[in-house]
């Protein structure tokens, strides 16, 4: 038990781990033929908490209460990773990202991501609020109206082969590049 | 009882999920900008070859009329396609996932793994989800 637990508290290599995101798709069709998706759990969070509620959100969340079990499965995940896997490693990031994030002035390149995600007091800067809030903001607008996210479109749409997916990757992709060159660094200077 | 066990089962699928986030480090922020800065494969081995093993069980599933343990045929419904919807907001989720380093998965496990200010992201994301369902009868699809 003991080697099975080291064993898993290296780095997973990306053949591992990829495959195992994949198997996502039959797991969740062959547990109740269920579509796997992350980012509508959002929208039923809004539609069960919020009082005054836009059509939008005026619809039987329960009936998607499988979903927020997900991702509550997803929380518990990723605190078992961390806590008995060593999930918040360095990750093994090449020399030319290494060097990149230097130029933007971060020396403290450990755990996961940087000081924002770190602790409050880097949270409760301007860098850490807009990276975070308007981050955040950006997401749960954009896989609304794109209805869907990595999980919903680019995992299990591409494997539909879902013409829709491939647009909506395409876009993730082209707004990602663009915020991660321009947006980012500027965010970061703040 | 049984929609109890229900739950269960689909707490236990994700926390799987969350173990391999982490584990895949899809939940580093530097891992994202690395891959919008197109340095390293390790994104775009995970993303590949998470896509072709999800194509393969699909294709396997309905080629062999699979039943899920709930009893029904397997038939994966595809999502509608959405000209404008699609790659506008495909376009600004991307923007947002540079920015905070994380997809919704990861904003989740992220929380889990103890990063708590991604509360603020969850919270941005959430009043995102709320804007959006105001404005949205005036945005094209």
């Amino acid at each position: 038990m003991d080697a099975v637990i080291q064993l898993l508290s290296q780095p997973w290599p990306w053949w591992v781990s990829g495959p195992l995101l994949g198997l996502m798709v039959p797991i969740l069709l062959l547990a109740g033929n269920k579509e796997f998706g992350i980012s509508s759990t959002f929208r039923h969070i809004c539609s069960a908490l919020l009082p005054f509620k836009p059509n939008y959100l005026q619809y039987d969340w329960k009936k998607s209460a499988w979903q927020l079990a997900l991702a509550a499965g997803t929380v518990l995940g990723g605190f078992l990773a961390v806590y008995f896997f060593q999930g918040a490693q360095t990750p093994q990031i090449s020399s030319e990202a290494r060097g990149l994030f230097l130029s933007w002035g971060m020396v403290n390149q450990l755990s996961l991501g940087p000081d924002f995600l770190q602790s409050w007091s880097s949270a409760f800067t301007l860098t850490g609020l807009l990276s975070l809030v308007l981050g955040g903001f950006l997401v749960g607008f954009g896989t609304r109206w794109a209805n869907g996210c990595t999980s919903g479109h680019a995992i299990m749409g591409l494997s539909l082969l879902n013409p829709g997916s491939f647009v909506a990757v395409v876009g993730f992709f082209a707004g990602g590049t663009l915020a991660s060159w321009y947006l980012v660094p500027f965010i970061l200077g703040l | 009882m049984k929609n109890i066990l229900d739950l269960l089962k689909y707490l236990v699928i994700g926390a799987f999920f969350g173990l391999v986030l982490v584990k895949a480090e899809v939940v580093s922020w530097f891992r994202i900008q690395e891959m919008f800065h197109f340095q390293s494969f390790h994104m775009y081995g995970i993303i590949g070859s998470a896509v072709v093993v999800g194509a393969i069980s699909v294709y396997l599933l309905i080629k062999f009329k699979a039943k899920a343990f709930t009893g029904e045929r397997v038939n994966p419904q595809p999502k509608e396609f959405q000209k404008v919807g699609n790659l506008a907001g495909g376009a600004v989720f991307g923007l947002g996932w540079a920015l905070t380093g994380a997809c919704p998965g990861p904003l989740y496990a992220l929380l889990g793994a103890g990063f708590y200010p991604i509360l603020l992201a969850i919270g941005g994301t959430l009043l995102g989800v709320w804007v959006y369902a105001l404005v949205k009868p005036k945005l094209p699809h």
